[in-house]
């Protein structure tokens, strides 16, 4: 049964101070299932496929795709028609697969596709909102679809739209809403049935870098806060790196690489800097490159990277790194046009690739033009 | 909300504590319930229910029209005293054949082609749900506003035949027989509405379609079905009404259900022709599902 923990919170006493929340959840998380539901999963495969294959008449969309997914959060990259969403809806058990096999939370995808939907949750890519329904009326609609009794999808549903962000305009007509709350409003439809796994394709999707950040920030707190693992595709390598605990890489259907992000995080951080030109410094980037190079610090351009040539990597040691940084550039007055943190290290995975004589060209070039 | 509130210390009653993420433990009714609601709210959908004022206003105003001449008639009935009601209950529908049309017209497309407009089908379908379900729910819901819209006159006629005294055993077989005959006509329409409205994601042609499907259908059938008659060929007139659904209807219940046809002169089919209607009826209905079947089967996300 459905044991509210608001009721069990009550028996326990009453919180004093607004930080007793992150303290009563994890109590209420010990006297509901969730920790069960967080460690069954700790050292499970969530996806496993096996010599994956789907042919169609004309073209191969996956070509014996073995790869093993743990819980977390998982990017799916490729190109576009790389074969991301024919996975996807093979693995909802949508889609007979050619030949191999696959299973979701240990269920066969070919026989229990019901039981896999059941436990899993789905945003699509592309736009499936009805305009002329409230935000909240389409989410307890979708929560009864998926088995909730009325009174659980309304509540679930007011807990879900607050936990992706929507709150007043909930009740009003999604049509409306800007791109950023339609995304939220698919989120909260794929999570509103407390799913184990979600499928999220391409969330980030028609988002300004602001919604990008929040909804990657979101995705990042369905595993963290929510104990939900979570399958992201995109075509942009970048953003997932952030993330991600682990990253797919497919390219033409067949497996390119399998990692997990931590495998190569650094103590220290890479910072890439980008500085404007005035007339007095026509190349703002050397004079900056310079002048750090005076000051002892060294710097590499990226090494041919698409925007190599405007871009500056240097390891950052700490707090002055930060600070030399500026004080160089306000000193040459330039204008500081971005400083931020950069893990190249999937950059590095591509290096790698293409040392052994794969074309990743395509997908290293997004990995890095987006990147964060 | 008050639970929260309820938690909170005195003196504390406007804070919200955001008590983090909360697991459901509770039941999944799964598939059978998934189509259950997928059935309701499609059928409160049909009449605008759950939905904006303005979907509310055609679905609501046919309805009236369908019940406001069933009204006047037992006011009538009433008042005069009359022996019998002015139209018998399996006539009614077929009167009020342009209501219905325009209902089938106006809710088919609403219930179908919204869904694959707005491509809400890939996430009806990424829900245990299936293809099967999907068809049953959407085409059991529009049947039963159907049988809704048509048999609630039936209902205001019966009540007011026993109030003006009519004989009870009579008025009682006509009016199941009337239901019979409008559960046959929902069933008939609503798969073909259906059918017409899955294949466009255009509201706006659906509508069109539906209702030129339905008028132009009939228009043929009755003018064809006139000449013959004056051809004096009428033997002709029963067979070329297996032509549209409306006189499908009529002809089976005119040979099974003793309604008096509104063919030309009244040359309703004989119970022999009444079988072939009978069978291209629940053809036309078993085509319906085949053909919804298999336009779905190939949705996926």
């Amino acid at each position: 049964m459905w044991i509210n923990p608001r009721r069990l919170f009550d028996f326990r006493g009453t919180p004093t101070g607004p930080y007793d929340w992150s303290l009563t959840r994890i109590q209420l998380r010990g006297l509901t299932t969730a920790v069960a539901y967080a460690t069954t999963f700790d050292n499970v495969t969530v996806i496993a496929t096996e010599s994956l294959s789907k042919r169609y008449p004309r073209v191969t969309a996956l070509d014996r795709l073995s790869v093993d997914v743990g819980p977390g959060v998982t990017g799916l990259v490729g190109a576009n028609g790389a074969g991301k969403s024919t996975l996807i809806k093979i693995l909802l058990g949508l889609s007979p697969a050619t030949e191999g096999r696959a299973e979701v939370l240990g269920l066969d995808v070919a026989t229990q596709g019901g039981a896999i939907r059941e436990r899993v949750g789905y945003m699509p890519e592309h736009d499936c909102l009805p305009p002329d329904v409230s935000a909240t009326e389409f989410v307890v609609h979708m929560a009864r679809m998926s088995g909730l009794p009325p009174a659980a999808a309304r509540e679930r549903t007011a807990d879900t739209l607050r936990h992706v962000g929507l709150y007043e305009e909930r009740y009003r007509p999604i049509g409306g809403y800007s791109t950023g709350m339609k995304q939220r409003v698919k989120l909260a439809q794929a999570l509103v049935h407390d799913p184990q796994l979600v499928f999220l394709d391409e969330p980030t999707n028609g988002l300004d870098p602001v919604g990008r950040d929040e909804m990657l920030g979101l995705i990042r707190r369905i595993h963290t806060e929510f104990g939900i693992s979570v399958l992201v595709t995109s075509h942009l390598l970048g953003e997932l790196e952030r993330t991600c605990d682990h990253v797919v890489v497919v390219d033409g259907g067949k497996l390119l690489r399998s990692s997990s992000t931590t495998d190569f995080t650094q103590t220290t951080t890479t910072l890439a800097i980008e500085v404007t030109d005035t007339d007095e410094h026509p190349d703002g980037t050397s004079a900056v490159r310079e002048a750090l190079h005076a000051r002892g610090v060294e710097t590499h351009d990226g090494s041919g990277l698409p925007g190599a040539g405007h871009i500056l990597l240097l390891t950052a040691e700490g707090e002055e790194t930060y600070d030399l940084v500026r004080d160089v550039v306000a000193d040459l007055g330039l204008g500081l046009i971005r400083m931020e943190q950069r893990r190249h290290h999937i950059a590095e995975v591509f290096r790698e690739e293409q040392t052994d004589g794969t074309d990743v060209q395509g997908v290293r070039k997004e990995a890095v033009g987006h990147g964060s | 909300m008050a639970v929260e509130q309820s938690l909170t210390p005195r003196g504390e009653q406007t804070r919200i504590h955001d008590i983090g993420y909360r697991h459901y433990d509770g039941p999944r009714l799964g598939r059978a319930y998934a189509r259950r609601s997928l059935y309701s709210q499609s059928l409160r959908g049909s009449y605008g229910l759950g939905r904006s004022v303005k979907s509310k206003v055609l679905p609501m105003l046919l309805f009236v029209v369908m019940c406001v001449p069933a009204l006047i008639m037992v006011a009538v009935a009433v008042a005069t005293k009359a022996k019998a009601l002015p139209v018998d209950y399996t006539r009614y529908a077929v009167i009020m054949q342009a209501v219905i049309g325009l209902y089938v017209a106006s809710q088919g497309p609403q219930s179908v082609s919204r869904d694959l407009r707005f491509k809400t089908v890939p996430l009806y379908f990424s829900r245990p749900i299936e293809t099967v379900d999907y068809v049953r729910a959407k085409y059991a819901a529009l049947a039963s506003a159907l049988f809704v819209l048509t048999a609630a006159p039936l209902i205001v006629l019966y009540v007011g035949a026993l109030l003006a005294k009519l004989d009870f055993a009579d008025q009682t077989k006509g009016f199941g027989q009337g239901l019979v005959s409008v559960a046959l006509l929902s069933l008939l329409f609503a798969g073909i509405g259906l059918v017409i409205s899955s294949v466009t994601p255009r509201r706006g042609f659906g509508i069109a379609a539906v209702i030129a499907a339905l008028t132009i259908s009939y228009g043929a059938v009755s003018t064809v079905q006139a000449i013959a008659f004056e051809q004096s060929s009428s033997s002709a007139v029963p067979w070329l009404g297996l032509f549209s659904p409306i006189t499908l209807i009529d002809g089976v219940q005119t040979a099974f259900l003793g309604a008096t046809s509104a063919f030309p002169g009244g040359e309703g089919p004989s119970s022999g022709q009444g079988v072939v209607y009978l069978v291209v009826v629940l053809g036309l209905i078993a085509g319906s599902y085949g053909l919804l079947m298999r336009r779905y089967r190939k949705v996926g996300l």
